[in-house]
């Protein structure tokens, strides 16, 4: 296969010429990018194609690879947008006439100075402007919930999970499918249904030590509800990195005189650390998300963030909510970064470097 | 020399067999006891919870507690015509005993409101009857109280009564199927007008169905394409799918209400091309093409991300054999690729389609009133109605039709199968 | 190490969050935006400064869902609540409620009892009205020249072209209905009553359906018509009212066919602050203080004493009030008060209906 650069592919030209066409015709600069990005990703995927594909095969390649690039557009296109829309200096939720000549009067960072000020007693105040901020913003106040709640989720579920997970791939292991959707369940059943029962169940006055009033209404009752939802992903995670471990490491650790602990600590912790990292972030990211359970379970002051966006939604849209959403999209990223390094990390220790 | 007939002892003289047997059985003890804490504490924070939840469907004991002496004469009652003046005496006893009661549960306005879900206005009937149960002081008490209200007359009212004083009811789940008792106490379809829970379970089930396919006629090209580039670039290509994946739910709600409403920026470019005019936008959101975009979008990973593990597997060189021997593209494809697919393709359907079913804080966010799921119906009962039976009534319904396509999803997939990325 | 600190410090941010109440704090609890804002003004301030107490404010949408949770479970923290009349009956009677004794009240600026003093039928076993509101129907001055003057309009497609706001909830949008398609304000619920009235009202709905925006909260209609989203809009007539006398809109409120109601103040059962909550009740139903919030918002006091001494509006004197008022004579010519029994009775019924009826799309 001869690989064709390219700027050589007559194509190539075509689409550029098409591309300067739609400039001149819509005048925007944006409009032109897309429409050059969207076609001319498939073209600069064309060049594995065979020396004997006909002209039809390569158009039907062309339309193919076309037909995944809108796909791929429909996926990423709402999660970039809204992060330019963040800065629009009008409250709307669309690009206005001076975003789209790249005016800078018509970009602000008003939304983002409102994730801090809103719900501040004075926001203009001079005397204790952090105190302030940090007690009584709404959307500070909401952000120190979910990480509270998330991280204090995520030790349990993970502790919990990595254990389970432990046992379940074990070969000897009884009832393994039973209990493996048992626990894998709280993924499947509804939230709705979920956290309804969870309502009814932690309302009950005097059945939980150290909480009389019932766990509804409590940091622990929220915590407990946002385990129990991330517990299956940390399961899923672990149990994937256990399937492709070898077990007769351990059985090379014991041969050599190592205890159990050490055999853990030493050997399976150090493979099945990257899986459980991820799990630990997948259980993280799955109480930040969390909505329905704080929706029944939560009183006003443990507002998390996406509960506050919930009723910002239902109630008074505003462009602040963009700001915060671009905000969670960056924390994405990094959490996804992190996971990226974390699987090459274990493809490296079992030895399965990408081709 | 040993004799071929006696077993193998092992070095403490056990004999081997058993010995294995003992090793076996700790380990499988060991195994268990390492799933065991997570079990229990499933069981406790989400198995008891939704068990109780479903007791509440059928558990409605409130004739009992705002009534209890007639709630027990009653049961005697056959039902026919009215009831004897002496469980009318005892109903009007209690009555005003309950009138007395501000205990929560015991009240009056607990039983008028749980007959009123059966029987709409008796509610302003029983809290009126109940202020006046204490001046009527000799029978025919049931006279007295068909002059304080005619509607005393109604059978109907008594044998709702007589329902209402029971431990246990099937009311709830009646009513979560657009049924309910006539005034003879036989079961009957609610007027159509009134119907709501079937047809908008029938319409969650299939506007879940149309989600699924529509997942899955995106997923396919795009879980193939990634199959088949080469590592480096396909991982590029899978931060796409990760992206969204990984960004939280809300915001992409959030983004599709931006991108679809109708000063936002779908139609602002199609004004912008001409292709609608200014006043001619089109509403995209808050409807059910809002809820089938924004869920589809949601659910999409789930699709791919199974189906791309499985076509990473089946080597390219299937298709180039059978295209070697003279298939056509399309005969090579559908004879010999999209068989290979087949386990992906069911983990991924059964998937999307279990977690749409279930869904409810999209539509809640874009759905308006027709793209509304049994879901928000569900939450509407338990956060804003208060008729918490019927609410979990729905709810068990529900739960029912997910376990369903999960235990298809066990036999046909197997939950140790599911993936992330 | 630097990650460690920074979750300890994150962890403990988040247990002090969680014991923030102290002692000589209320929870109050109502419907946010102007209204709340115009409770804060005439009692939060005043009672704050007096008794050096603190506040909490919090904003809901109506509905007894939070108080019977919060009273089921024992763990009530909502001291004090604004609710719809309705509601007050329907929680009074199954016991989520603490009751209040009139006597207990403090006798009007003139001297008045308080029982005689209240307008009738504001003063409830558990329940103690502040104000009376209405809904009515609104439009902007400024896209429309000739503007709608009576009910039947708001349904009139062909002379009001455009959108409409109306409440997702069949309460009031009912009774419109009738009243739009010709029912007389005083009979409107005794043809609700019957199945064929009910009928006959969806029929009406019907005709607008199509082009209906539902909204919940009391903010929303206000900004729909802002923002052109809707030509007429039902909503709360003190939230049009600010939105013309505070924000300068050219809003118009058509008083014909209005729904008036009243809103009360309940204590749930249980309140860990009953004494505070009971103190703050007394204290933001005196004659001064319901006549100081109707200069802040358009809703009439419940007291007779404090309408003489309603004014000019607080930021605003060239502003008359009263006839801003629901209550004021001119905006009663043809209106209906909401009828609590009616809704207790069949709210269920109708809100299924209702339900039903918006999902055929």
């Amino acid at each position: 296969m001869k690989k064709i650069a390219f700027f050589k592919r007559p194509g190539t030209w075509v689409l550029l010429a098409l591309t300067l066409g739609i400039f001149l015709l819509t005048q925007s600069f944006g409009v032109a990018l897309v429409f050059f990005l969207t076609f001319g990703a498939p073209l600069y995927f064309m060049e594995d194609l065979p020396a004997y594909a006909t002209t039809m095969d390569k158009i039907g390649k062309y339309i193919f690879l076309l037909i995944c690039a809108l796909i791929f557009l429909f996926l990423i296109t709402p999660i970039l947008i809204i992060i330019p829309l963040s800065f629009n200096a009008e409250p709307y939720f669309t690009f206005t006439e001076g975003m789209l000549s790249l005016d800078p009067s018509a970009y602000s960072l008003r939304w983002y100075a409102d994730i801090f000020r809103f719900g501040m007693l004075e926001p203009d105040g001079v005397t204790n402007w952090w105190s302030d901020m940090w007690d009584n913003a709404t959307w500070v106040r909401a952000a120190r919930n979910s990480f509270f709640i998330a991280i204090l989720s995520t030790i349990i579920a993970t502790f919990f999970g990595t254990l389970a997970a432990l046992g379940l791939s074990r070969p000897e292991m009884p009832y393994r499918a039973a209990i493996t959707s048992l626990l894998i369940s709280p993924m499947i059943v509804p939230l709705v249904i979920t956290a309804t029962g969870m309502f009814f169940f932690y309302s009950q006055k005097d059945l939980f030590p150290f909480f009389p009033d019932g766990l509804a209404k409590t940091y622990f009752g929220i915590i407990l509800a946002h385990a129990t939802l991330g517990i299956p992903f940390v399961i899923i995670t672990v149990t994937a990195t256990l399937s492709g471990f070898d077990r007769s490491l351990i059985r090379a650790s014991q041969g050599l005189g190592a205890s159990g602990t050490t055999t853990f600590f030493k050997v399976i912790m150090p493979l099945i650390l990257p899986g459980m990292i991820s799990g630990a972030l997948f259980a993280f990211i799955t109480s930040m998300d969390e909505v329905v359970a704080v929706i029944f379970l939560a009183d006003v002051d443990q507002r998390t963030i996406p509960r506050q966006m919930f009723s910002g939604i239902r109630e008074q849209i505003s462009p602040t909510i963009l700001a915060v959403a671009t905000i969670l999209v960056v924390i994405s990223v990094g959490l996804l970064s992190m996971l990226e390094i974390l699987r090459r990390r274990s493809e490296r220790l079992r030895g399965l470097a990408p081709q | 020399m040993s004799d071929s007939t006696s077993p193998i002892l092992t070095a403490d003289g056990t004999p081997l067999k058993a010995k294995l047997a003992q090793t076996t059985r700790r380990l499988r003890i060991k195994a268990l006891l390492l799933t065991l804490p997570l079990v229990i504490f499933i069981i406790i924070t989400f198995v008891l919870p939704i068990g109780q939840m479903l007791y509440r469907s059928v558990h409605n004991p409130t004739g009992i507690m705002v009534t209890p002496n007639f709630a027990e004469a009653i049961q005697e009652w056959d039902g026919e015509g009215l009831p004897d003046d002496r469980f009318v005496e005892i109903f009007v006893k209690d009555l005003a005993l309950a009138k007395k009661n501000r205990e929560i549960g015991k009240t009056v306005g607990n039983l008028a409101t749980r007959v009123n879900y059966e029987i709409p206005g008796s509610r302003s009937l029983i809290t009126s009857t109940a202020r006046k149960a204490k001046n009527i002081k000799e029978g025919p008490y049931l006279d007295a109280l068909i002059k304080i209200n005619k509607k005393w007359e109604n059978p109907a009212m008594w044998l709702t009564l007589q329902r209402a004083s029971k431990e246990y009811t099937a009311s709830f789940y009646l009513a979560a199927l657009d049924r309910k008792y006539d005034d003879k106490g036989d079961i009957v379809m609610a007027d159509e007008l009134y119907q709501i829970y079937i047809p908008i379970l029938m319409k969650t089930l299939w506007l879940s169905a149309v989600i699924t396919l529509l997942c899955f006629i995106l997923a396919y090209p795009v879980s193939y394409l990634l199959s088949t580039l080469p590592m480096k670039t396909s991982n590029l290509l899978m931060i796409l799918v990760l992206l969204p994946f990984w960004t939280s739910l809300l915001v992409r709600t959030t983004a599709w209400i931006a991108m679809l409403q109708t000063e936002g920026i779908v139609n602002d470019f199609m004004v912008f091309l001409g292709v609608i005019g200014d006043d001619g936008r089109i509403q995209m959101i808050y409807n059910m093409t809002g809820t089938i975009i924004a869920m589809v979008h949601i659910l999409l990973p789930f699709m791919i991300l199974p189906l791309y593990s499985v076509m990473k597997t089946i080597p390219p060189s299937y298709m180039r054999a059978a295209k070697s021997m003279g298939a056509s593209t399309t005969y090579a494809f559908t004879k010999v690729y999209f068989p290979q697919t087949i386990p992906g393709i069911a983990a991924g359907t059964l998937l999307v389609f279990i977690l749409a079913i279930g869904y409810y804080i999209t539509p809640a966010l874009v759905g308006g009133n027709d793209g509304l799921l049994i879901s928000n119906l569900i939450a509407g009962h338990i956060k804003s109605t208060l008729n918490w039976s019927l609410g979990a009534a729905l709810g068990t319904i529900l739960l029912a039709v997910v376990l369903v396509f999960y235990w298809v999803y066990n036999k046909l997939v197997g939950v140790d199968n599911l993936k992330f990325g | 190490m630097k990650l460690k600190t920074l979750s300890a410090s994150i962890l403990a941010a988040g247990l002090i969050a969680s014991s923030a109440a102290s002692a000589g704090d209320i929870t109050v609890v109502s419907w946010g935006g102007a209204y709340t804002k115009s409770q804060v003004e005439a009692y939060h301030k005043p009672w704050v400064a007096k008794t050096g107490n603190t506040i909490k404010s919090e904003d809901y949408n109506g509905g007894i869902a939070e108080i019977k949770a919060q009273v089921e479970a024992g763990n009530v923290s909502w001291d004090i609540v604004d609710v719809e009349l309705s509601d007050a009956i329907r929680a009074c009677d199954e016991g989520l409620l603490e009751t209040i004794d009139p006597a207990d009240l403090p006798a009007g600026a003139d001297g008045t009892a308080a029982k005689d003093d209240f307008l009738e039928g504001t003063l409830y076993e558990c329940a103690v009205a502040n104000i009376v509101w209405s809904t009515i129907f609104a439009y902007d001055k400024s896209k429309i020249k000739d503007g709608p003057t009576k009910m039947a309009d708001f349904f009139d497609m062909e002379k009001f072209p455009g959108k409409r706001g109306l409440r997702k909830s069949p309460k009031v949008n009912l009774e419109f209905a009738l009243m739009a398609d010709g029912v007389a304000a005083k009979d409107v619920y005794e043809v609700l009553a019957t199945p064929e009235g009910v009928d006959r009202a969806f029929k009406k709905l019907d005709t607008i359906k199509g082009d209906v925006v539902w909204w919940e909260a009391g903010a929303q209609p206000p900004q729909l018509l802002a923002d052109g989203e809707v030509a007429l809009t039902t909503a709360y007539n003190g939230r049009i009212f600010n939105a013309v006398a505070g924000e300068k809109k050219p809003f118009e409120i058509v008083w014909d066919g209005q729904v008036w109601d009243l809103d009360l103040w309940v204590i749930p059962k249980g309140s860990k602050n009953k004494d505070l909550a009971m103190d703050f009740l007394k204290f933001s139903t005196a004659t001064e203080q319901l006549a100081a919030q109707a200069s802040w918002i358009s809703y009439g006091p419940a007291r007779k004493s404090s309408s003489s001494l309603v004014g000019t509006y607080a930021t605003d004197a060239s502003i008359d009030m009263g006839p801003q008022m629901p209550t004021n004579p001119a905006n009663l010519t043809n209106a209906v008060q909401n009828n609590f029994e009616f809704w207790a009775d069949n709210a269920d019924q109708l809100t299924e209906r209702f339900n039903a009826w918006l999902a055929k799309g």
